[in-house]
């Protein structure tokens, strides 16, 4: 279907789709064998200018938003999930200093996010903070000029590779929600660390680990925004990064069908090819409907939110549960068009089943995301 | 440093096909591409700019719609783009082509380096790189599939033969033909892209070359295309059958007289 791109939106993914045809496509399979991450492809994909594109031009991007990053991911979603969470990680990691930073720190931290020269990370989850965000108990106590940050972040995508970290800590302990901020932490920063790599289901191509900060001191003015405000920013990060994730389940949907329609032509049994039955038909056109669907509504809510950024959340929850839903369940109907063939790891659906999954769970479980949808309903009925 | 890339804009070989009556290329429907070679041949220019300075012109001779990899070209970090075309120049074996490119270089001025792909994959001379030297009066280098280094005037290099490989060292100016083991081309940069949407490209016609008209196009070619085919598949099958002993005597018989 046609959505009426700008020419300058076209170009973005016709830049994206060919670093994923030319290097993504050939080397997913490899990389998610190897649990390698994709350094090279990184670089390629920061040398055509992509990691720039939601960071205003002042600050050497591209100047567009939420919908120029939308189109970027999904193309790389089409490719490898994997790579296409660890760029996407990189915007998450930015938001903050984007959204609440000050002039000087975004000076000092965008034009390098943009460029690719630095890549960022985003570190909210703790062992016993996940759907409740609420329950961290990493702390951050101002020592004269220098913020002590000590606790153990978990699940941190990009970690070890990036160089910018978004670290949320409590800087006020009885405060609850409110007395969370959030800091700017480096790699070279004294008292922090990376732990092992986690051995993961799906996404095995991305850096998976723990952060750990024992007396981790940084500058006072690494902090984002005002003390205390740091839920808010990670309310706004995570309104703004969704429609992310979202349109990653609508490329791997894509590449599913793709795959599953492909094999369907080919593949001869009961002496036809099996697209001739009427069962694999309307499984492939299901799958069809359910990709153009979500597709449709990821680029609806991503240009909601670049128009309306005080409206971002109940549009950015519900792409993110609709089009990652349908990923999952696309992706398994391809790996039953396949049969035995897709089961098998010669074939690329079963890598796309098994990076399904994740899309359903990180930035917010798909419970959460009706839970924030059903409080927007509520509030909305009560005006 | 100012390098010179020379491209050509080829149809896609995965789709290429002949006109069973006419045995000349069926063009219609056929996507053009740049040529694989001359990929390399500019990425190579490219990273030589992007380390030691200066500027990379891209150069092709051919039909206006080459245009389309003159901006490919520049979408992948070219600076200024030449489009060298006029009707006069149809019909140019790599004689009258190497002539028209010569004059094209001489007018776009000064340079340290001309850049060609070792070959074109839709007339597979290797001729155009070598022969565009000689009409510069430059030294050159073919299949070259490293550089190694600058120093005083003189660039350092690998040439790729059969058995290994030759260690060289060429004056400039100068030209190379390259391989595509030289480097991996890069993907056109969004910025790139938008450089080449706006940019003017500059056409050179005969005139603008002062080409001598007796020595481009059709009459300038010293060779012909009399007739192009399709080469006759003249394999043969045959099924042995039998013991492995058996079958081996039998293929035994088979290849003995064309040993």
């Amino acid at each position: 279907m046609d959505y009426f791109l700008t020419e300058e939106q076209q170009m973005i993914v016709d830049v994206a789709r060919q670093i994923t045809d030319e290097k993504i496509i050939p080397q997913r399979a490899e990389l998610d064998e190897k649990e390698e991450f994709a350094t090279d492809i990184l670089n390629e994909i920061s040398q055509a200018d992509l990691f720039g594109l939601y960071i205003p031009e002042e600050y050497g991007g591209f100047g567009g938003g939420c919908f120029e990053v939308v189109l970027a991911l999904e193309q790389f979603g089409r490719g490898c999930v994997a790579i296409a969470t660890s760029f996407a990680a990189s915007a998450l990691g930015a938001y903050p200093v984007l959204l609440s930073g000050s002039e000087e720190m975004k000076q000092k931290y965008l034009p390098d996010v943009a460029s690719g020269r630095r890549k960022a990370a985003f570190a909210l989850t703790e062992a016993n903070a996940g759907s409740d965000a609420s329950a961290i108990q990493t702390t951050a106590v101002l020592d004269g000029d220098e913020w002590v940050l000590n606790g153990t972040k978990q699940w941190i995508t990009n970690a070890g590779e990036a160089q910018i970290y978004s670290v949320v800590a409590l800087t006020d302990k009885n405060k609850g929600a409110r007395g969370a901020s959030m800091f700017v932490v480096e790699d070279t920063d004294p008292g922090f660390s990376c732990g092992p790599k986690e051995k993961k289901m799906g996404i095995r191509a991305s850096a998976t680990c723990e952060l750990i900060f024992k007396d981790c001191r940084i500058p006072k003015d690494r902090l984002i925004g005002r003390q205390g405000m740091g839920f808010i920013t990670v309310m706004k990060t995570l309104d703004l990064s969704r429609p992310g994730i979202a349109i990653l389940g609508v490329g791997l949907g894509q590449a599913a069908l793709d795959e599953a329609v492909t094999y369907a032509k080919q593949r001869v049994q009961f002496g036809k090819p099996i697209i001739s039955f009427q069962a694999i038909q309307h499984m492939l056109a299901d799958m069809a409907i359910e990709v153009e669907a979500s597709r449709s509504l990821v680029y609806a809510a991503a240009r909601h939110i670049a128009a309306h950024p005080k409206d971002m959340s109940k549009a950015s929850s519900m792409c993110k549960v609709f089009a990652t839903d349908m990923a999952m369940k696309v992706t398994t109907d391809a790996v039953q068009v396949l049969g035995g063939y897709g089961y098998m790891r010669d074939y690329p659906v079963e890598k796309m089943m098994r990076d399904a999954k994740i899309l359903q769970i990180y930035e917010g479980t798909n419970q959460i995301q009706r839970n924030v949808i059903g409080q927007e309903l509520n509030k909305e009925y009560t005006k | 440093m100012n390098i010179i890339v020379c491209i050509k804009q080829v149809p896609d070989a995965k789709d290429v096909r002949l006109d069973p009556k006419t045995n000349t290329m069926a063009r219609e429907g056929v996507e053009s591409i740049m040529n694989p070679f001359d990929r390399h041949a500019l990425e190579e220019a490219v990273r030589l700019k992007e380390q030691h300075g200066g500027k990379v012109t891209v150069i092709s001779m051919g039909p206006p719609q080459a245009e389309a990899v003159l901006r490919e070209a520049v979408s992948c970090g070219a600076d200024e783009a030449v489009l060298v075309s006029d009707r006069a120049f149809a019909g140019a074996d790599t004689w009258a082509t190497t002539y028209t490119l010569g004059k094209a270089i001489e007018k776009v001025g000064e340079f340290d380096l001309v850049i060609c792909g070792k070959q074109a994959i839709d007339g597979d001379t290797a001729q155009v790189g070598p022969g565009l030297a000689r009409r510069l009066d430059i030294p050159y280098v073919s299949y070259v599939r490293k550089i190694t280094d600058f120093l005083n005037g003189a660039v350092r290099l690998h040439r790729l033969m059969d058995d290994g490989y030759d260690e060289i060292e060429m004056p400039l100016p100068g030209l190379l033909t390259v391989v595509k083991e030289i480097n991996d081309p890069r993907i056109p940069s969004l910025k790139g892209k938008m450089k080449a949407k706006k940019l003017v490209i500059q056409t050179f016609s005969a005139e603008d070359i002062e080409a001598d008209p007796k020595q481009i196009g059709l009459s300038g070619s010293t060779t012909q295309v009399v007739k192009v085919f399709a080469p006759q598949f003249k394999g043969e099958r045959a099924m042995l059958e039998g013991t492995v002993d058996e079958q081996v005597e039998q293929l035994l018989e088979k290849i003995e007289p064309i040993l």
